[in-house]
């Protein structure tokens, strides 16, 4: 033992501290290799993989290739980093305390992901935070979390090596409530499932030097959102409330609805403190898409809004759906932000917008 | 001490000679300086600023004119678009110019050209260096990314990674897909920027424009100050701006000037001279000037 270890400090409170000798324990790229031989590529994942973003997935993209998928990373402040990949932006921040990862794609890239964030910190993974519950965003939740170690301490049962069983998955209790549900499809292993929920509005912690604010975000793109506020690092990961790519997708089977999307954004908006021009300051990590500063949050925000209006306006003058589709109440923004092809066209846009907006007004009478 | 004073003068010229060598054959041709703007072309459009519904002359695509149509100047009045900044490929329009380089003090090499726009007081930067441009991902913003070369004398600069601006401030956009390629050309104290805006979301065919610039050897320019403020109650959510068929402004502009309406609508064809003889066959639009 040697004199650091009898002398305490965060570092210590850490199972892998254990492995780690005096100073570190190998980084988490070091170990995947180990951990991923017990995570085969089975039938689950292939279809947690789907790169559709929902989890039910669609055939086609169940066949979704990653083998070329390379991960990119791209540093936004000193200690915070965008992963780019294939499904949703990762987020990770880095500091004496460890790393926390904010959402985790899919599966299959688990090995590139953690070798990614090898390069950036030498430190374990302490927690993962799952911005919703699809499978883009959770898929490599049970290799990731298992290349870390959570923090322990106070009256833990047991070896302080076992105490944490990985890093700790944090999401709100919505995410773990629709990853669990009885469907009738294939369930979702509960390797994946966050392992640490809550229930209310904002749930915080302190770490590497900062506050961070967990912030849900009820009923927008689904029912479990949060967006991550790193308060000193100044940078907000948002998941797939906004996205600079798409058209907002409202998953409204698991909760989703336009009126809660726009309330996310206004979330965001009022989180951030822009520098003169709107393009420092605070800065936004999408669900899919570019990093983002306030301006481009408003553009988007400005969409949604002028698209909610007239989606409004055609509801409350009773146009059927085909009538409004015939209409093109998004034609302006479609070079933008539409699709005709994939999974969210912009034709799937317009009927989950007009659902939700119409049980909007019906709730409203 | 005669024979040492001689000898100095010797190594000055020299050193004289040996810096005239240097120089590449071509002399790269000095941009920096202060520089103000000349208002002989498309002065409506930029001082005073456009009329409602005027999209003349900008290739604008049908989706674009939808936005423009929709697009409402209460805008301005929203405390987090008070202060929203021109977009590079617009905010040299206004006023004067600065330029300066950044230049390696050992080997001269040139790094970096900046020039500060007085609208809105932005800064941008064009980097000398050949470096790449950022991947996709990377953050857009109103200045982009400008990576800029010499081609003869004259300074062609290629931004990419610009977030979305306006090509008219009447709400005509240019989006954050748009490429924007630019000329800086001196001749004596004149100077001419030509930019070349690639839009394929919002526009039909690329758009280009010009602006002029005389050297101001002793001009300062001036700081522009702006702070948001709260200028009148708005309802949670509002977004001003017109349902589609209802903007009741967009006649305005051709019914004062006399101009057919349809040529007001903009689009490719309106950018060129031969599209005057078009317009000759178009009804003029009935009702007073008001
Ligand atoms: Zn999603």
């Amino acid at each position: 033992m040697s004199r650091a270890d009898r002398r305490g400090a965060t570092v210590t409170r850490y199972p892998g501290y254990i492995r780690s000798g005096i100073a570190r324990g190998p980084g988490a790229a070091a170990r995947i290799g180990a951990s991923m031989k017990s995570f085969p590529v089975c039938i689950w994942l292939a279809w947690l993989s789907a790169g559709a973003v929902f989890p039910a997935g669609t055939p086609e993209a169940q066949q979704q290739d990653f083998s070329n998928v390379e991960i990119r990373t791209l540093q936004v402040t000193e200690n915070t980093y965008m992963l780019v990949g294939a499904g949703g932006n990762i987020t990770v921040q880095v500091g004496n305390d460890g790393v926390f990862v904010v959402d985790t794609q899919f599966a299959p890239l688990s090995d590139r992901i953690a070798a990614a964030i090898g390069e950036l910190s030498d430190l374990p993974i302490r927690y993962i935070v799952n911005t919703h519950h699809h499978g883009d965003h959770i898929g490599g939740n049970a290799n990731l979390r298992t290349t870390g170690n959570t923090v322990t301490g106070g009256n833990m049962p047991g070896p302080v090596p076992y105490a944490g069983g990985g890093a700790q998955v944090i999401a709100h209790e919505n995410v773990i409530l629709r990853l669990s549900a009885q469907t009738g499809e294939q369930a979702v292993p509960s390797t994946l499932w966050p392992t640490n929920t809550f229930f209310n509005d904002e749930k915080r912690l302190w770490f590497n030097g900062e506050g961070i604010r967990i912030i849900h975000q009820p009923r927008a793109h689904t029912d479990g959102d949060v967006i991550v506020f790193f308060r000193k690092s100044d940078v907000i990961a948002v998941g797939d409330v906004f996205s600079t790519t798409n058209y907002p997708v409202l998953d409204l089977a698991n909760g989703g609805s336009y009126q809660g999307i726009i309330e996310a954004l206004n979330t965001i908006v009022d989180l951030i403190i822009p520098v003169y021009g709107q393009d420092g300051g605070t800065l936004v990590i999408p669900g899919h898409g570019r990093l983002s500063g306030l301006g481009d949050v408003l553009d988007y925000r400005e969409m949604v809004l002028v698209i909610h209006d007239r989606l409004r306006h055609m509801i409350d003058s009773g146009m059927t759906l085909e009538q409004v589709k015939a209409a093109g109440p998004t034609r302006d923004y479609d070079p933008v932000y539409g699709s005709t092809e994939g999974f969210w066209t912009t034709e799937r846009f317009i009927e989950a917008a007009y659902a939700s907006l119409s049980e909007q007004i019906r709730s409203e009478q | 001490m005669r024979s040492v004073l001689s000898l100095t003068a010797v190594r000055a010229v020299v050193a004289l000679a040996a810096g005239f060598l240097a120089m590449p054959a071509a002399a790269q041709v000095n941009l920096a300086g202060q520089w103000t703007g000349m208002y002989h072309e498309d002065f409506p459009d930029r001082l005073p600023g456009p009329e409602l519904g005027d999209y003349g002359g900008l290739p604008l695509n049908d989706a674009n004119r939808m936005r423009a149509e929709a697009w409402s100047a209460s805008i301005l009045s929203l405390p987090l678009y008070q202060c929203r900044v021109h977009p590079v490929d617009y905010a040299a329009s206004f006023a004067q110019i600065r330029i300066w380089e950044t230049v390696d003090s050992e080997t001269q090499q040139l790094e970096a050209m900046h020039i500060q726009h007085f609208a809105w007081g932005t800064i941008r930067t064009i980097w000398m260096d050949g470096r790449e441009h950022p991947p996709e991902y990377a953050q857009h913003t109103a200045m982009g990314f400008s990576t800029g070369e010499f081609i003869g004398q004259t300074l062609r600069v290629r931004t990419t990674h610009l977030k979305e601006g306006w090509l008219r401030r009447n709400g005509v956009a240019r989006s954050w897909n748009a490429t924007v390629t630019e000329h800086f050309t001196r001749r004596e104290d004149v100077l001419t920027w030509h930019v070349y805006i690639e839009d394929p979301a919002y526009l039909e065919e690329p758009f280009f424009r010009n602006r002029d610039y005389v050297l101001n050897p002793t001009g300062r320019m001036g700081p522009y100050p702006c702070e948001s403020v709260i200028e009148t109650d708005m309802p949670e959510n509002y977004f001003p701006h017109y349902l589609p068929g209802e903007n009741p402004y967009l006649q305005e502009f051709a019914v004062n000037h006399g101009i057919p309406y349809e040529a007001t609508r903009g689009g490719a064809a309106t950018m060129y001279p031969e599209y005057m003889d078009t317009i000759r066959q178009m009804p003029l639009p009935e009702g007073p000037a008001q």
